[in-house]
This record gives C-alpha cells, sequence and structure tokens, in this order.
C-alpha cells in the first residue's frame, strides 16, 4: 500500500496548516474589505433585517422541542457508527464470526430506533 | 499513469539543498496553505458560474453572458463586488460568536477539502483514517450555521438555524452509514486506500446492488447535507428571507456563499472517492487496449471531471425536484433512509463474507 506523506511533513502538521489556511482566508478576506469597502453611519443600519418595523422582543428564545429531540437521536445513532467503523475495517477477515457478533449491538441498535419510533419520537407535531 | 509524488519529493530535495531542515518544511507549509486557498478560490469562482450556466440552461436562458468571453469573469465581477460592500456593525447581535461563525464554516470545508485524493500522489492530508476525520471535521460546519443564526439576534435566521441543524445532523446519519458500508467493502479507511482498492473496477460496480443502494443514499443525504436543491428550507427566501445569514452582509456574506460552493464539491469528491475511483481512470477488466488508453488522461483530470459531474447531477435535482417541508424532509431521513441504511449495511456485509462481489 502506498502511503504518502506529501514532502515528508506529518499528517497532524497539515491538518493544523490546512485549518490556519481557512483562518488566514477569511481574516485577510475580511481585513482587504476593512480597507476597501466604503463605511457611511446611520442608526437605522443597525437595526434587525425582519420586516421594516422595528423589532418586538429577545429573538434569543425558546424554540421548538423538536429540533432538541433529532439531536439527542442523532447522538445515539452517530456513537454507533464510531463503534462500527473499527468493525467495519476488519469485516473481511473476521467473516461469519464477525457478523454474528455484530449482529448483537446492532439487534439492539435497531430496538433503540423502533423504541423511538413507536413513542413518537419521529413525528413532527 | 505518471505518479505526481516524483513531483513534490523534488521539490523537496531542492529545498533541502538550499536551506536548513526547518526552514525547508515552513516553507513547504507556506507552499501547501497557498496551493490550497488558490484551489479552493478558483474552484468556487468556477462553481458559482458553472451553477448559474447551468441553471440558466435548465430554464432555457442564457445565464451571464456580459462579463468577459461567455460570462466566465461574472463570479470574479461578484467576488469583487462583494469584497467592496460594506460589512454592517450590526447592535443587537453577540458580537464574538458572530465573528466567531464564517470561520467555522471554513474552516470545515478547508480541512475536508484536505483530505480529497487530487491525483496520483497528490494529496495534502492522508491519514490512515482519511475518510473517518473528513467525516469528523466536516461535521463542525453545522457549529458554524447554528453559531451565526443564534448570535445574529433575529427570528430569521434563528429558525433557519434551527432548521439546518436538524437537518445537518439528521443526515450526516445517512452520510455516515453509506460510508461505513463503502468502508467495510474497503477494508481500510485511508482515503490512498480505499482509491487503490478500485485499480481495477470502481465501488459501484464491483459492489453492485449494495453499492448503487449506497450511493443513491449518499447523494439524497449529500445534498441535504449541503443545504441545496430539494432540501435548501434552511434558507427557503420565500419564508425566511435568507435563512441563517440574512444578518451578514458584504464578505462576511461572501463566506457562507463560498463554503457552500466549496460544500458541494466536497460532497461530490467524495461520492467519487467511495463510488468512482478516485482519480482511478475507468478501467474495464479485459480490455486492456481500452484501459491503456484511459491511462493516457492525467488522473488530476479524472477526479476534477467525475467531481463536477456529480455535481451537475445535484444541480440537477435543484431544477426537479419542489422543495420539501420540515416534517418531510426528517420523515424521508428517519424512517426511510436510515433503515434502508441499516439494511444495506447487512447486505453489503452477507456480499463480502461470502464473497459475491467482483
Amino acid at each position: 500500500m502506498v502511503s504518502l506523506e506529501i514532502f515528508g511533513i506529518q499528517n497532524s502538521t497539515l491538518a493544523v496548516v490546512a485549518a490556519l489556511t481557512g483562518v488566514a482566508l477569511v481574516a485577510a478576506a475580511l481585513w482587504v474589505a476593512g480597507l476597501i469597502a466604503p463605511r457611511s453611519f446611520n442608526p437605522q443600519k443597525g437595526e434587525a433585517y425582519e420586516c421594516g418595523i422595528p423589532t418586538r422582543g429577545e429573538s434569543m428564545s425558546q424554540f421548538k422541542v423538536g429540533y432538541y429531540l433529532y439531536a439527542i437521536l442523532f447522538l445515539m445513532f452517530d456513537v454507533e457508527t464510531v463503534f462500527l467503523f473499527p468493525w467495519a475495517v476488519r469485516v473481511k477477515e473476521l467473516g461469519v464470526d464477525g457478523l454474528v457478533g455484530i449482529a448483537v449491538f446492532f439487534g439492539i441498535l435497531v430496538l433503540g430506533l423502533v423504541y423511538a419510533w413507536r413513542k413518537g419520537a419521529l413525528e413532527w407535531k | 499513469m505518471y505518479d505526481l509524488s516524483v513531483i513534490t519529493n523534488w521539490i523537496h530535495e531542492l529545498l533541502l539543498s538550499v536551506m536548513p531542515g526547518w526552514l525547508a518544511t515552513t516553507v513547504e507549509c507556506v507552499a501547501i496553505g497557498v496551493a490550497l486557498l488558490l484551489v479552493y478560490a478558483l474552484l468556487a469562482l468556477f462553481y458559482i458560474y458553472f451553477e448559474r450556466k447551468v441553471c440558466a440552461a435548465f430554464q432555457c436562458r442564457l445565464g451571464p453572458n456580459r462579463v468577459g468571453p461567455m460570462g466566465l469573469l461574472q463570479s470574479f465581477a461578484d467576488m469583487f463586488k462583494m469584497l467592496i460592500k460594506e460589512v454592517i456593525r450590526l447592535k443587537h447581535i453577540d458580537r464574538f460568536l458572530f465573528a466567531l461563525a464564517p470561520y467555522l464554516v471554513i474552516i470545515a470545508s478547508m480541512l475536508s477539502f484536505a483530505v480529497l485524493p487530487w491525483g496520483n500522489g497528490l494529496q495534502i492530508l492522508d491519514f490512515n483514517i482519511g475518510i473517518f476525520f473528513l467525516i469528523a471535521v466536516s461535521s463542525i460546519g453545522v457549529l458554524g450555521i447554528l453559531l451565526a443564526g443564534w448570535s445574529s439576534n433575529n427570528k430569521f435566521t434563528l429558525i433557519g438555524a434551527l432548521r439546518s441543524g436538524a437537518q445537518m445532523v439528521s443526515y450526516e446519519l445517512s452520510i455516515g452509514l453509506s460510508v461505513l458500508t463503502m468502508v467495510a467493502f474497503a477494508g481500510t479507511m485511508s482515503v490512498t486506500g480505499i482509491v487503490e482498492e478500485q485499480k481495477d473496477l470502481w465501488f459501484i460496480f464491483s459492489g453492485h446492488i449494495p453499492a448503487i443502494i449506497a450511493f443513491v443514499i449518499y447523494l439524497i443525504a449529500g445534498t441535504a447535507e449541503t443545504n441545496r436543491g430539494p432540501f435548501d428550507l434552511p434558507e427557503a427566501e420565500s419564508e425566511l428571507t435568507a435563512g441563517y445569514h440574512t444578518e451578514y452582509s458584504g464578505i462576511h456574506f461572501g463566506f457562507f456563499y463560498l463554503a457552500e460552493y466549496l460544500n458541494l464539491f466536497i460532497v461530490s469528491g467524495v461520492a467519487t472517492l467511495l463510488f468512482f475511483g478516485g482519480w482511478m481512470p475507468l478501467h474495464i477488466p479485459g480490455w486492456d487496449g481500452f484501459n491503456a488508453v484511459m491511462d493516457f488522461i492525467p488522473s488530476v483530470v479524472w477526479f476534477i471531471g467525475k467531481a463536477i459531474a456529480l455535481s451537475f447531477v445535484i444541480i440537477w435535482f435543484k431544477w426537479t425536484f419542489p422543495r420539501l417541508r420540515i416534517d418531510q424532509l426528517l420523515n424521508l431521513e428517519w424512517k426511510y433512509l436510515l433503515p434502508i441504511n441499516l439494511f444495506n449495511l447487512v447486505l453489503m456485509v452477507l456480499v463480502i463474507v461470502y464473497g459475491l462481489h467482483f
């Protein structure tokens, strides 16, 4: 198998380089925009862009609980994917034994989904 | 098929001969950063032009055709227009989080961009858990979107961000599971490894039925993940003005715009990597002459060509399907795609264990 490390630099260093490139892109573009963009001052411009009339009340308020419920369900299944990945890499070597082993885990997981479904957590009310 | 790592090795040797090791490493890191930035910006500009032209073609219009030959310079003009627009200071926002959000969105797309296999020997990040890293970093983007919507302190942005959050986390599951299916088939998580496995036959052909199901699910979930096409309800302009980035102005908005187009490329790039052989040319076992001709096309052209062809399909979706409602969207994911995906994983494992693949 080919193992490539471009220029012989470690991957973790390169990940930092890529992240810094992202930061540099945003910072540089904002800086350039600050230099060449026009500025004008008008108290109306600082208002919320809603309907034209002055905004009433706070917007950082309560929101529908449905979104939260989906986030919780997502956590359950996402963590499950994390557990499945190491097994998926080895599944060729493990053969039928691996299949039986993971079936138990998989069954519990599907039970969880069925439970959420029957409880009505997947209904958007 | 030429190996591009010859070129990078040559540059490395050349730099080492004129300067000490640490300086050479620094120069190389800066060079990689600049190259990333250039490719990132150019691809985004190309994609803006490409999407506008494709949309125009679907609606029997001409699309941009004034700036430059065939409107090719239109997106450059748009970029400069965005740069010279005022970044408005708002008084009701959470300043720190508002400024942080574009950074998170751009960093997420830049990191996943760096994982893509551009060509033979031309790949920046090559972890042995490459595809896993890609899933992990691409989910940072949703944080940026949630922060943008929340910190703007505007009703439209809050609803847009919550819709986007619910949609992106739900569909991430499908992406994760279809990637998992293909990882099981490839037997490795390394991006190079996955590409190498497809030397003779792309996974979509060698994995037949389960691979095709995984591909269809990936394409649907990828479209939803990029907030595009029929799944664009986080920024449904007729309901929510512009969704989570309503309050962003000028270049500040430009970052979200940029990341959105880049995410389209990343989603198609990952689909290319998992199902269409990454930078591997099209090979048909037994057709030696044909395979040799295909080898002449450079690997970079293969990768970018396949990714753009898939992006075309995703743009096509946008003009074919009507926008979904939030409950339909979540039902589609949780009641259809997720069970199908779990079933498909089992099917794929059976195919692997009993050796029913090509």
